[in-house]
């Protein structure tokens, strides 16, 4: 065999990265809330530069000003500019949840794979202690946690990471339970592959997809849950801006100053709107939802 | 004459594929069926014969459509129908008995419970005279005993009373016609013989019209008087059952022929070259051109029409006249024989495995059952170079011996040793690299023993890297080379498998296995999932290699056709125990254990003139009996007492060949 005949292989494979990619931008829920998401993520990166008023001063000619050529989104019931407000809220809230959510993936994903292959009693017993975990309604816990070691970065980070982390272990510890299961890892068995190997090679490449989705899918339940803790009065601390504070103070003023509302309630819903979007064209590209492939 | 039941004139069906072009998967189809009428529909997975069958119910799967042409169900167009009216129809006048009953039945409802619904939405019948009958269809289906069928959950039947529930359950609302969509394959060949059996006699007893859809010629052969062969969306032969597989007058239904093995043919099958063209990718003339061995230039130009090749029969096909010169059976070619009595390339010494776990309750009570295991006593010597055959039908225990061999299972007691050598740990993890890569093993499923998210180029370097340490350069050329052993080239090395069809994919599972330079090759029912026509290259594949590297083979199929084909010795399973070994020839001869004659007479061969003979009652053992032998009690021949209490000698027959029953030799017929 020579090079020349290695090189008659026709139209290289596209690398999988770029088919999903594809995939999901020709679906309109992927095309529309791969948008949403990253022009979230633009906006929170370039919005030093882009607002000029400092989202902390105040100014008493403009309380409750309805939206203006200076100010876009009009001010708050204290007169601070709204458009900083949310930019910065934003910034908070993608810079917490963005670091929790990986670290909630990687803990839960690897408790679910170790769970998955190991099986047996320590499973089962595992197992439980996730379920009693998971029929808690979501916020008390983080109420506990965050009334008792206050409500830092340096607590929510950690905090948002550890219960979110929970429901990825049983996604993921299916998914292994399946994969195991095949033939394909009962021949790299018999073949003699350390365990290690065939973690790494047969294993890791088929969770891989159900981790992703997951992932999207644990960040936007965790953002409403950042969010809703601000709203409660227990997350972020004023005058630091955030959504769910911002919702909170202006709902005394609704029918006065709607904008103070619908800002931050529109900034909220369309990241979640963006991400579940994604998340579901990205299911449905990565063939996790095979039922609509079958048929071709 | 009666008017046609179901009546399918000119049909097509095609599905928008991405480039935005209508794809046909059925093209111009015509079907007659008339009452009393039973109908095969032949052809290889792809071939549209699904569509068709679930067409003539005026079903469609999702994203297909109707290009042209028309569907008629007792004088009236099915898919001009509102869907009420098609509900009423469907399992009311018009029955569909799916393949897999197991799962079209719901876990959850005792089987009474389900019938009396299929009752309700058609029948007429009052709720008190359900029961009556239920139980009434379910002695038509001959089940043993409805009355405790009746009361019990689908899980707790076997495969074989599960489908004739389903038989039962379309009858209820006695139907003009039944559709049959595979509904014997995947159960035993006793099992299988059994429910065609009743499948006649109910099309006969009933006059109902049959449309029966199978890959299996020889099943077709049992139950239909006409049979129509499609290919590549086209029905290309169509006639008398009888004339259609003796003489079949188109060059891809005695392709087709060939590539069957047969149970008194000791050539290997013939395999059909290439494959079929995908959806819309025919080109201009006959779909079968690229693959045909009588293609002239008319064939390329100009699509053929259905012609008259005499007795009745139909072709389409140029050349029908001439398709006689082709053979259909008898001439592959002579598998590679290996003497029996060279050294021994693995043994197996009183080998033993068992599956059974003591629950938590058991170990609290100490009070568990005598531990019966799965597979016990199991002693073969399998010569170097010799491929042995192991058969026995689901349950037996042929693939769990594999897996002992292969030490992803652990024996209870025995052991298993490599060549001369010493015995070989029991588990693969305490094996040595050496040790390892002696022993590969081929899996039963491609699309389950290759990995997915795997390129050809990554599945054929794991051995190669695990055992030889190649990479860079070396591993590339080293896995071209090895995928040039299975007739596939370098292009295919990026490709993943869900981009290869069926056969390619177990090629690539093949090139791995003998990527470790293996001596002993362990087949676990490699070609149960393929087409016949892939399975003959499959065991063409393996004779290659036997013939190049003196491989071993452990060869684990149910069908005893196939095994014939290849095997040198051939030993026959029963509840995990031996019941005969010997050379292949002497099996497959005329004094056997009155298992493997039960097995043999129940083999469906594709010819019309050869009836199964049943001789076993259908029914399927969960557990091996404690002592005595294995099949007491299934054996029509059972000796008494003798049977359930000792176990049964080993009766040598001489060359090899020993048989273990009580039953003296002279009785167990003679040469």
């Amino acid at each position: 065999m020579t090079d020349t005949a290695l090189q008659s292989k026709g139209p290289r494979r596209l690398g999988r990265f770029s088919v999903v990619l594809r995939d999901v931008i020709s679906r309109p829920s992927g095309a529309i809330g791969l948008t949403l998401v990253l022009g979230h993520i633009i906006l929170a990166l370039i919005s030093p530069w882009l607002v000029t008023y400092d989202f902390k001063s105040m100014d008493s000619s403009l309380i409750l000003e309805a939206p203006s050529a200076e100010h876009w989104l009009g001010s708050d019931h204290l007169g601070r500019d709204i458009l900083s407000r949310v930019l910065q809220g934003g910034r908070i809230a993608l810079l917490v949840t963005g670091i929790a959510t990986p670290i909630a993936l990687l803990w839960g994903g690897m408790t679910g794979i170790l769970l998955g292959l190991v099986g047996g009693r320590v499973d089962e017993v595992v197992m439980r202690v996730v379920d009693a975990f998971l029929s808690i309604p979501g916020v008390l816990p983080l109420l506990v946690l965050v009334t008792i070691f206050g409500t830092g970065n340096e607590v929510m980070v950690p905090t948002l990471a550890f219960f979110y982390g929970i429901p990825v272990i049983r996604v993921i510890r299916a998914a292994t339970h399946d994969v195991v299961a095949r033939d394909f890892v009962l021949a790299a068995r018999a073949r003699g592959h350390s365990r290690l190997s065939i973690v790494w090679r047969e294993l890791l490449p088929n969770v891989r997809d159900a981790m992703l989705v997951e992932g999207a899918m644990r960040w936007s339940w965790m953002l409403l849950a950042f969010s809703s803790l601000s709203f409660l009065g227990f997350g972020v601390a004023p005058p630091t801006p955030d959504w769910g504070v911002m919702i909170a103070d202006a709902r005394a003023y609704m029918p006065l100053a709607p904008w103070g509302v619908l800002a931050p309630v529109i900034a909220l819903s369309s990241l979640i709107i963006g991400i579940n979007l994604t998340a579901d064209a990205l299911a449905k590209a990565m063939g996790i939802d095979r039922a609509r492939k079958a048929v071709v | 004459m009666a008017r046609p039941i179901i009546d399918i004139r000119d049909l097509s069906i095609g599905f928008t594929g991405r480039t935005g072009k209508t794809l046909p998967v059925l093209r111009n189809v015509d079907l007659t069926v008339r009452r009393g009428e039973s109908i095969g529909i032949v052809g290889e997975s792809g071939s549209g014969k699904s569509t068709l069958a679930l067409a003539s119910m005026g079903f469609l799967k999702q994203g297909l459509r109707v290009i042209g042409g028309s569907v008629c169900f007792n004088g009236e167009d099915m898919f001009a129908r509102k869907r009420s009216e098609l509900e009423a129809i469907r399992g009311g006048q018009l029955g569909l008995i799916p393949q897999n009953s197991g799962q079209s039945l719901t876990p959850t409802m005792r089987i009474g419970a389900q019938m009396a619904e299929a009752l309700e939405l058609h029948c007429t019948l009052g709720k008190d005279a359900y029961h009556a009958r239920i139980i009434d269809l379910l002695g038509q289906v001959r089940l043993p005993d409805p009355e405790a069928i009746f009361i019990r959950y689908p899980h707790e039947l076997s495969g074989g009373q599960q489908q004739r529930v389903a038989i039962a359950m379309a009858l209820a609302g006695e139907p003009d016609a039944l559709l049959l969509d595979e509904p014997t394959t995947g159960l035993d060949v006793t099992t299988q013989a059994h429910i065609l059996e009743l499948l006649r006699d109910l099309a006969r007893d009933r006059n109902m019209a049959m449309i029966y859809v199978s890959h299996d010629l020889g099943v077709i052969a049992r139950v239909c008087e006409r049979v129509m062969v499609m290919y590549a969306g086209e029905a290309v032969l169509q006639g008398p059952t009888a004339e259609v597989l003796k003489d079949p007058a188109h060059p891809y239904a005695r392709g087709l022929l060939a590539s069957i093995p047969r149970l008194c043919d000791t050539h290997l099958p013939v395999a059909l070259d290439g494959r079929p063209p995908p959806p819309g990718g025919g080109g201009a003339g006959c779909a079968f051109a690229a693959r045909c061995a009588l293609v002239v230039d008319q064939c390329q130009a100009e699509r053929p029409a259905l012609m008259g090749a005499g007795n009745g029969s139909q072709a389409r096909c140029f050349r029908h006249a001439d398709a006689h010169t082709l053979a259909a059976g008898g001439t592959g070619a002579d598998p590679l024989h290996h003497r029996s009595d060279g050294q021994p390339a693995l043994s197996l010494d009183d080998v033993s495995i068992s599956y059974a776990s003591h629950g938590f309750l058991d170990r609290l009570f100490g009070g568990a059952a005598k531990d019966i295991p799965t597979v016990d006593d199991i002693s073969i010597t399998v010569a170097s170079g010799e491929t042995l055959g192991l058969v026995g039908e689901s349950g037996s225990g042929k693939s769990t011996i594999l897996k002992a061999v292969a030490g992803l299972l652990p024996p209870a007691g025995g052991q298993i040793a490599v060549g001369e050598g010493n015995a070989l740990p029991t588990m693969v993890e305490q094996r040595r690299p050496q040790q390892l890569r002696r022993i590969q093993m081929i899996f039963q499923n491609p699309d389950d023993s290759l990995n997915p998210r795997h390129t050809v180029a990554e599945i054929l370097a794991q051995p190669l890297r695990l055992y030889d340490g190649l990479s860079g350069q070396a591993l590339t050329e080293r896995s071209v080379e090895i995928l040039e052993t299975v007739r596939l080239g370098a292009h295919y090395m990026d490709r993943l498998p869900g981009q290869l069809s069926g056969g390619e994919k177990q090629r690539v599972a093949i090139a791995r296995a003998f990527a470790a330079e293996p001596e002993i090759v362990l087949c676990d029912e490699i070609t149960s999932a393929l087409d016949v026509s892939v399975q003959a290259a499959m065991l063409e594949l393996l004779n290659d290699f036997k013939k190049m590297k003196d491989t071993t083979y452990v060869f684990v199929s149910h069908d005893l056709a196939v095994v014939r084909a290849l095997s040198d010795r051939v030993a026959v399973l029963y509840q995990g125990r031996l019941c005969e070994i010997g050379p292949t020839e002497k099996v497959y001869g005329n004094q056997s254990h009155p298992y493997t004659s039960v097995l043999l007479n129940a083999v469906l061969e594709p010819d019309p003139d050869v009836a199964p003979t049943l001789m076993a009652e259908d029914v399927v053992e969960l557990s091996p009996p404690s002592t005595g032998c294995p099949f007491q009690r299934r054996c029509t021949r059972k000796q008494g007492v003798t049977c359930e209490n000792e176990t049964p000698p080993w009766r040598e027959t001489g060359g090899g060949h020993a048989i273990r029953c009580h039953i003296p030799l002279e009785d167990l017929g003679g040469d």
